[in-house]
């Protein structure tokens, strides 16, 4: 098993390289003398220059890619020109933002669509089919910015029942300190239940703008993949064998279904990451995203890179994980790791 | 989808017509929605070719009407902050949005389409060097690449266009390439190959036509997707800058004022995006139904 | 071997109906069959002619647009279909077990093959956890896998095609059943794994004096296997016998003609006939009463009177009009090659 994990992370290496290269050649490509612009406007000749061999913009391309990866294995990932910080250690700082309410907008979506998936493909033509088909169709059609503004408008406005969507806490609560960044985590550990259910009330419409997005995805896999299970020669068999129905659903259909809804993962996370970033700037969430944006409207590109950086390994990570879940459920894919 | 013997297909063409038309019937009749989206299409299409003569007042004029009033008959999508009419704001900004979506799914289609089938026909290092291309695209969260994209080429509409057909190219690029290579070795291609057709032309007479419906599928399922994303890159600032009228930036320039209430600066093009995008899915849906029933789900 | 027990499956007048978009398929009308304790009986047919649909229906694991409009099933007395298929779900797996073709994909790829035969014995038996799989490793042992402590933790992906029908047939025999429901259980091995497999059911059939009904298209195969044979065509049974007096002496025209196209017995490939035109679509409103009339060579008036199976001689019985005499089916090569 372990040797099997360890193949995993080898065969990601190609996708982080290739990565890298990719953000390398996005940090050349800069609009203009990137020396110039990082000399700041008012920068003179010799200034530029300086800059120029600080940056190693005047040696050779393969020289400057050594460069780039020696300054970002020793963390150094340049600096933001609006806040003058290190940029990893702005990221750093807002990382746990945006995992916690990336990862609450998906652990909503599963549970919601693959419940549902399942419940349609169990009951083919039901009004839970119509209503999957119609949810999945409707669901890969909505901007997350723009569904995200009607709930606000909803649930803030109309009703009142959310809070001003305004950050992750109201003005009048005070952050938990920190464990692990994640505001619920971070609140039930101090056992603090005020703030656990400020934060909870903050995260309840970012997180349903995510879900409701990346549920179509899902739950179009999910029932696509249990009907094929379903139709399947073993099901048949197991059903002969006078197994119990429910087991018939779980440890034979669902187990095999969820192969490919793994896989789809993949792309969900694609879908997630991506609509992550236009969820925080409606909802002004203080994560990677938001922070992205105001250095790209800014002009400052340093963050920018940083942050496409950051995402593109964040998502090899998560697709080495789905990999090795992949490889949990299906022996065959053990074998051939 | 079968034509491995293209003599029988031509034989067979007023049969297979007249059964794509019975399918064509079959799939409207059993999904209405199909027919609704294919009004909706033909109606976007009218927008975006005709707009300018269709909206009621200069798009860019401001203080055609008094600012922030809500719809009315005299403006019946309201006016935003500087006075200017909504609903001729919508209008206008059909050409643009559908204009880089198509711009941006042509570009990944034609380049996508040619790099797949050169690497599925000859393999070899050309097959290698593209599929790395296009598992490195596929590396990072599409959505987040275009950003970076556009960060890196500038701010313009035209990097727009090209981040936006960059992250789609990978699509393109896989199925021509696994369709073409399923096909390499068929007896209609073999066929032409005997009687003496050079490699390019085989691919490009033989082959490629083949290879058509399954693209035009995943066009079809790209569009959608496509404005999606061109629109959001214009809601966090990229590409269109204001004045001009287009989906994601009436959203965003909406979005500060829907808290205070005013919601039908956002509220319409907002809809009118995600109707366009439904509308792509739809027609995608069903055309893939149309092309590939076994993949129907 | 000989069918003296007790009758065990009863199978009466059983019509199913496919109640589909297009129009009902009355898939079987009035069919009939016994299976007595010990006896194995062939049920033979061309494809779609509902050998499948009868023994799904008697196992309780029909298609959901599938219906039972008629007739009944009963299980040593027992009425299956009683109490919405209660009974059926009882017996099911325990007293009745069915095998099928493809054994490849028709075990759970993801599953160990012992667990498999574990989660049978789970449902029907009250044994601990460790008798459960001291039990699974016996089963394995009992189809004669080799290595049957090792091969418990195998994947369906890393054995053979015939031992993975081993596996299938250990796991319908985990709970001893009486009745044995072998549908193509040879299809999709080759042909020396085909014989294994044969050998291994009639032997643990005889060991253990339970019935099975073997389907199959192949009728060399129920010829060496079965003591009597059932022929279907079109959702009915046409004609029911000892397996030696059916191949003697057939008498009903689509048997003479099925015999005829199977290569036992025919000297050579142009011997083999066809059978003329296709199975009538089922869901027509106006079949005939005997489904085969519109294909059969000596169509007459009679054949659209109402018609049942009938005494032919002894236990062989036909449902035809104008059955073959016997003289008649001593010739009957020269009818299949004229």
């Amino acid at each position: 098993m372990f040797q099997a994990i360890i193949k995993r992370l080898v065969g990601a290496l190609p996708a982080l390289f290739g990565v890298i290269v990719v953000t390398f050649i996005l940090t050349r490509a800069l609009p203009g003398d990137p020396a110039a612009y990082f000399a700041g406007p008012a920068g003179s000749q010799e200034a530029i220059e300086e800059v120029r061999a600080k940056l190693g913009l005047d040696r050779s391309l393969p020289e400057q890619f050594v460069l780039y990866l020696r300054d970002l294995a020793r963390g150094d990932w340049g600096y933001s020109l609006t806040t003058g910080q290190p940029v990893l250690t702005e990221l750093a700082e807002r990382l746990p933002a945006s995992l916690e309410l990336t990862l609450v907008g998906l652990v909503l979506a599963v549970i919601i669509a693959i419940p549902l998936g399942v419940l349609a493909a169990t009951r083919p033509g039901s009004w839970i089919d119509h209503l999957c088909r119609g949810i999945t169709t409707a669901g890969v059609s909505l901007p997350t910015f723009f569904t995200g503004l009607l709930l606000a408008y909803v649930f803030y406005f109309l009703l009142g029942w959310a809070p001003s969507p305004l950050g992750r806490l109201d003005p009048y609560t005070t952050a938990p300190d920190f464990v692990t960044g994640f505001y619920l985590i971070d609140s039930l550990l101090a056992g603090d239940g005020e703030t656990f259910v400020a934060a909870a009330s903050q995260l309840a419409l970012p997180a349903i703008t995510l879900a409701l997005f990346v549920l179509a995805p899902l739950a179009r896999m999910t029932r696509a993949s249990m009907l094929g299970v379903l139709s399947a020669d073993f099901i048949r068999t197991a059903r002969a064998s006078g197994l119990h129905p429910f087991k018939v659903l779980f440890t034979y259909a669902f187990r095999n279904a969820l192969l490919p809804v793994l896989t789809t993962l993949g792309m969900v996370f694609s879908f997630l990451l991506g609509s992550n970033v236009l969820v925080e700037k409606v909802f002004a969430w203080p994560g990677i995203g938001s922070f992205a944006i105001e250095a790209l409207v800014a002009s400052d590109y340093a963050p920018v890179q940083g942050f496409v950086l950051a995402m593109a390994l964040l998502y090899v990570l998560l697709n080495l994980l789905i990999d090795v879940a992949y490889g949990l459920v299906d022996p065959r894919a053990r074998l051939e790791a | 989808m079968n034509t491995a013997n293209p003599a029988l297909a031509t034989r067979a063409a007023p049969g297979r017509l007249a059964r794509q038309w019975h399918t064509l019937r079959y799939v409207v009749g059993e999904n209405p929605l199909s027919a609704i989206s294919a009004g909706l299409f033909v109606g976007f299409v009218l927008l975006a070719l005709f707009g300018p003569w269709l909206a009621p007042h200069d798009p860019l004029a401001s203080h055609v009407g008094e600012p922030l009033s809500p719809p009315s008959m005299a403006h019946w999508f309201g006016t935003d902050a500087l006075g200017r009419d909504i609903l001729s704001r919508v209008i206008i900004a059909t050409r643009l949005d559908l204009g880089i979506a198509v711009a941006a799914v042509a570009l990944s289609f034609v380049i996508g389409g040619l790099m797949g089938a050169f690497a599925g026909y000859f393999g070899g290092w050309f097959d290698r060097v593209s599929t790395r291309v296009s598992d490195t695209i596929m590396a990072f969260p599409l959505f987040v690449l275009a950003m970076g994209i556009v960060a890196a080429l500038g701010n313009t509409v035209a990097n727009i266009v090209l981040a936006t057909a960059i992250i789609n190219l990978p699509f393109y690029l896989r199925v021509a390439r696994a369709e073409v290579r399923v096909r390499r070795e068929a007896g209609f291609v073999e066929a032409a190959r005997l009687a003496g057709n050079g490699e390019l032309r085989v691919l490009f007479y033989h082959l490629i036509p083949n290879v058509m419906p399954p693209m035009m599928v995943q066009i079809s399922l790209n569009m959608g997707w496509a404005i999606l994303n061109a629109a959001g890159l214009s809601f966090i600032g990229l590409g269109v800058r204001p004045p001009e009228a287009e989906w994601g930036i009436m959203v965003a320039e909406g979005a500060q004022y829907i808290v205070s209430g005013e919601w039908w600066i956002a509220l319409f093009p907002g809809l009118v995006l995600m109707l366009a995008v439904f509308c792509f899915n739809l027609l995608g849906d069903s055309l893939r139904d149309l092309i590939d029933p076994r993949r129907r789900t | 071997m000989s069918p003296t027990g007790k009758t065990l499956l009863e199978v009466d007048r059983l019509a199913v109906e496919f109640r589909t978009r297009s129009g009902t398929v009355r898939a079987l009308e009035d069919v009939s069959l016994a299976l007595a304790e010990g006896e194995t009986v062939g049920l033979v047919g061309e494809s779609g002619s509902g050998k499948s649909v009868l023994s799904f229906a008697a196992m309780g694991i029909q298609d959901p647009a599938a219906r039972i409009t008629a007739g009944s099933l009963r299980f040593a007395g027992q009425d299956l279909l009683a109490g919405k298929g209660a009974a059926m779900k009882a017996l099911r797996g325990r007293e009745m077990a069915m095998i099928f073709q493809n054994p490849r994909v028709a075990l759970n790829p993801i599953r160990p093959v012992g667990k498999q035969i574990e989660d049978v014995l789970a449902r029907h038996t009250d044994l601990h956890p460790a008798a459960r799989r001291a039990r699974a490793v016996e089963c394995l042992a009992e189809v004669r896998i080799p290595d049957p402590e090792r091969r418990y933790a195998a994947y369906p992906f890393e054995l053979s095609g015939g031992m993975c029908q081993r596996v299938m047939i250990a796991i319908a025999l985990a709970c001893k059943p009486r009745l044995l429901i072998a549908d193509e259980p040879t299809t999709g091995l080759d042909v020396t794994t085909q014989a294994a497999i044969m050998r291994l059911i009639s032997e643990l059939s005889a060991e253990r004096r339970m019935a099975t009904l073997l389907i199959t298209h192949d009728l060399g195969l129920a010829r060496e296997y079965c003591d009597r044979i059932a022929v279907m065509h079109a959702g009915h049974i046409v004609e029911v016998g000892p397996t030696a007096g059916l191949f003697a002496a057939p008498r009903h025209p689509y048997t003479e003609r099925l015999i005829a196209a199977t290569p036992v017995g025919a000297n050579s490939l142009d011997e083999l006939a066809a059978i003329d035109g296709n199975l009538p679509d089922l869901r027509r409103d106006d079949l005939p009463a005997c489904r085969f009339a519109e294909r059969c060579p000596q169509r007459a008036a009679v054949c659209d009177a109402p018609l049942a199976l009938l005494p032919a001689e002894g236990s062989h019985r036909v449902a035809c009009h104008l059955p073959r005499k016997v003289a008649h089916s001593l010739e009957r090569k020269h009818v299949a090659s004229a």
